[in-house]
């Protein structure tokens, strides 16, 4: 058999995962080859039109139909066709994009815009290594659609490239600002007389006070107990500086375990010896803990700055939820209590092979126009990545609170991508070792040992792409 | 009239044979050939790797202790389960104490059976959410029960210690209905002259289900072996949904892996195939060996 048929035979246009059956297998038609006919549809470029957009190409947009509904995507598709009448736009969403979309991959003839997100995400190293996505960077480079005077990328926040990119090219839009801290209600607090601790001492202190109160000062998500390692790696990075995340970033040696990991590890151990977690955490799924949380069975919850949206619905009025950043260790630390972990989030990306790749850049600029990242902040009440977005919009409480802190934390804001780079590393690995340690089965020592673990047997595994980041 | 058949056969047979052909056949062999190369499922390159990718499964750790699990499942789902179906089905067909001749079930027969299947007619998704809510470490009915008398309240799901077991009772409990079912409508074949004979022999209950019951129900019990048996070596849909093979992988089963290698937290779609080809030989070898242990005289009521 030629490498000629092995192509065509793998380029099945299904691919079922019948796992009763016992079987993971691809069903054959004669679907399309490894020429794929990405960009098939091409207009001339103008000072009107920089990305050369056919203007009566359709566009086809896949929407991830999780907490942010689909209804804000249907008014960026509004937007896109009060610009090009003619062109038509097919809207579908769904919450399970890699079983929905990878037949059509394989097809080539994937569609022209795909928010790829939730827990049935794509896994973005293998999207790249496949050269699945098209570059982005002439979005980069093009006119703001109504900021006179500004390219694209002159009107994102610090941080939206980076994280979007692979080997130094742009492919992935992260549309969301989020940021990553330790929650917790104003109500509750006030009500109770405590105060935020800014200090590791001081919050230890405090989870004292509040265990003595006869609530759990922590709750977390034991069936996704990786939301624990996000204030744990924050915590190392206040204490190390940035380079500790690059290192890990980067699969370095031992990276897991440097000093300031250790010295991270061993303080937050105490809040599992010291049985300030809520009875059972362990077996609660993210919902189930956030919930026990706003029922203010617990005081603090780790969690990204999409939990009031998820909370919505159980949220009790005036319950008020506050994001902070990790507590500094000491004044040892590089960066100052306030820095925080933002990033972009939510992605959505260009398949390379779509027909309408000028059309999903300039459906990503109407999207990232001053006028589509306000009609999104008022619609799901999230931050986009467009600077000054937020300005002379109504905020809920927890959002307002997202801004100021982010404000606050400036230049010293920091991130990490190594959950970009390798899903596996993250979702599977370093969640196995979160679980085994935030329920005191295994020491600090052993659960940076655990994770070491884990990005060893990435950085071995031949058949994953490696990517490097320099800042 | 002989020329005549031979269209119409053809017409009834072709099209269930070619789909047949189509969607189970062909996808079968293609994971043969997939699972020879290093596909990663969203391009049409696919390089031939030879036997890398089972090379690399024997030695993957999380792929043993995901057969180590199945293996259990294999040992100990099919025995409870068919040892509870037919206790229940026994008790519903003839645990009656009603006259001492006669043999008849339990008073309330007919509501057992009609409640014993009921998680057979919940779809496994729901079983599988149902269960995860009972077994919540705050909010659940099984810690609010153990709260009420006293006892303590382990984290179930969340505890590796238990989470694989809590997967494995769901499994057995929401495959017994079905059973009872089955062992009760053979048991409902076998001649009631038959027991009256024994009874008035002077056996006992248990020495009729053992000397009677069984051996006259054998082939039915084979047929829930071999049902069991293949659903052991599954367990995908309950595992994926309470407790996704954690906490640290301590109820993973190899369709979880094959589903997490290709759909999940990689996309190595050519190994994920090779699981996928070992769990058929594996499926394979567990039925034929079930058909082999099993195999008995056929006892034909006369």
């Amino acid at each position: 058999m030629n490498r000629r048929e092995i192509l065509r035979r793998s380029a099945a246009a299904g691919l079922l995962a019948t796992p009763a059956a016992g079987l993971l297998a691809g069903c054959a038609t004669s679907g399309g080859g490894d020429e794929g006919d990405g960009g098939a549809y091409k207009g001339t470029k103008s000072e009107q039109n920089p990305l050369g957009v056919a203007e009566d190409a359709p566009l086809e947009v896949v929407i991830f139909n999780g907490g942010f509904g689909e209804d804000y995507a249907k008014a960026h598709e509004a937007m896109y066709k009060e610009r090009y009448p003619k062109a038509e736009i097919k809207h579908s969403a769904t919450a399970e994009i890699s079983k929905t979309l990878q037949p059509r991959f394989v097809d080539g003839s994937p569609p022209d815009v795909v928010n790829n997100s939730g827990a049935g995400q794509i896994d973005f190293n293998g999207l790249v290594s496949q050269n699945a996505l098209a570059d982005l960077g002439e979005l980069l480079a093009a006119p703001s659609l109504d900021t006179p005077g500004k390219t694209v990328k002159d009107t994102l926040l610090p941080g939206t490239v980076e994280v979007g990119s692979y080997d130094g090219r742009f492919l992935v839009l992260n549309y969301t600002y989020t940021v990553y801290g330790i929650w917790h209600s104003t109500k509750l607090f006030a009500d109770r007389g405590w105060e935020d601790a800014k200090t590791w001492d001081d919050h230890i202190a405090l989870c004292r006070r509040i265990k003595a109160a006869g609530i759990a000062p922590w709750t977390y998500a034991g069936v996704h107990p990786r939301y624990m390692s996000w204030p744990l790696i924050s915590t190392a990075i206040k204490l190390g500086g940035p380079s500790v995340a690059l290192a890990i970033d980067n699969l370095e040696p031992n990276a897991w375990k440097s000093d300031a990991m250790k010295t991270a590890a061993d303080a937050w151990h105490q809040i599992v010896k010291d049985k300030f977690i809520l009875a059972g955490s362990p077996g609660l799924d993210h919902k189930q803990s956030q919930t026990a949380w706003c029922q203010g069975k617990a005081a603090f919850i780790s969690c990204g700055s999409w939990l009031e949206s998820e909370q919505k619905d159980v949220t009790p009025p005036g319950f008020n939820m506050t994001v902070a950043p990790t507590p500094s260790l000491g004044s040892g630390d590089k960066l100052p209590y306030e820095a925080i972990r933002g990033t972009a989030g939510e992605p959505f990306m260009v398949p390379a092979k779509a027909k309408n790749v000028a059309g999903g850049l300039e459906y990503f600029r109407t999207m990232l126009s001053r006028k589509g990242a306000q009609d999104f902040t008022k619609k799901v009440a999230s931050l986009p990545v467009v600077a000054g977005a937020t300005e002379g919009v109504d905020l809920p409480y927890g959002l307002s609170t997202v801004v100021k802190a982010l404000d606050a934390s400036g230049s010293n804001g920091f991130n990490w991508v190594y959950n970009n780079y390798y899903r596996k590393l993250e979702r599977n690995l370093v969640d196995a070792a979160c679980g085994e340690f935030f329920s005191g089965r295994i020491g600090p020592a052993e659960f940076l040992d655990q994770c070491q673990k884990g990005a060893d047997s990435i950085a071995g595994d031949s058949s994953v792409k490696k990517y490097k980041r320099s800042a | 009239m002989r020329q005549g058949r031979l269209p119409l056969i053809l017409t009834f047979l072709l099209p269930p044979l070619a789909l047949y052909g189509i969607f189970v056949l062909s996808p079968y062999l293609q994971a043969f050939q997939i699972s020879t190369t290093d596909w990663m499922g969203y391009s049409a390159q696919a390089d031939p790797v030879g036997m890398a990718n089972f090379r690399t499964l024997l030695n993957d750790g999380y792929v043993w202790n995901a057969l180590k699990n199945n293996a259990i499942l294999l040992a100990v789902v099919p025995v409870v389960t068919i040892g509870l179906g037919l206790f229940f089905a026994s008790m519903l067909t003839m645990g009656g104490r009603r006259g001492r001749a006669g043999v008849t079930g339990v008073r309330g027969t007919s509501v057992y059976r009609l409640v014993y299947f009921f998680p057979q007619v919940l779809s496994v998704v729901i079983i599988a959410l149902l269960w995860k809510e009972i077994y919540s470490p705050t909010s659940g009915l099984l810690n609010g029960a153990l709260r009420a008398v006293g006892l303590a309240t382990p984290a179930w799901l969340g505890d590796p210690r238990f989470a694989f077991w809590c997967v494995l009772a769901v499994m057995v409990w929401s495959n017994v209905g079905f059973y009872v079912v089955l062992f009760g409508a053979a048991m409902q074949a076998i001649p009631r002259d038959i027991y009256e004979a024994v009874l008035l022999d002077g056996a006992s209950r248990t020495t009729m289900l053992r000397k009677i019951t069984i051996p006259l129900l054998w082939d039915t019990i084979q047929v829930a072996w071999i049902y069991l048996a293949i659903a052991a070596l599954d367990g995908f849909i309950l595992v994926q949904l309470m407790t996704n093979g954690g906490p640290n992988f301590s109820s993973d089963v190899i369709g979880l892996r094959m589903y997490d290698t290709s759909f999940g937290s990689e996309n190595k779609f050519g190994y994920a195939s090779a699981i996928g080809v070992a769990m058929f030989f594996l499926t394979l070898s567990v039925a034929v060996l079930a058909l082999r242990t099993a195999r008995r005289d056929r006892i034909e009521y006369s």
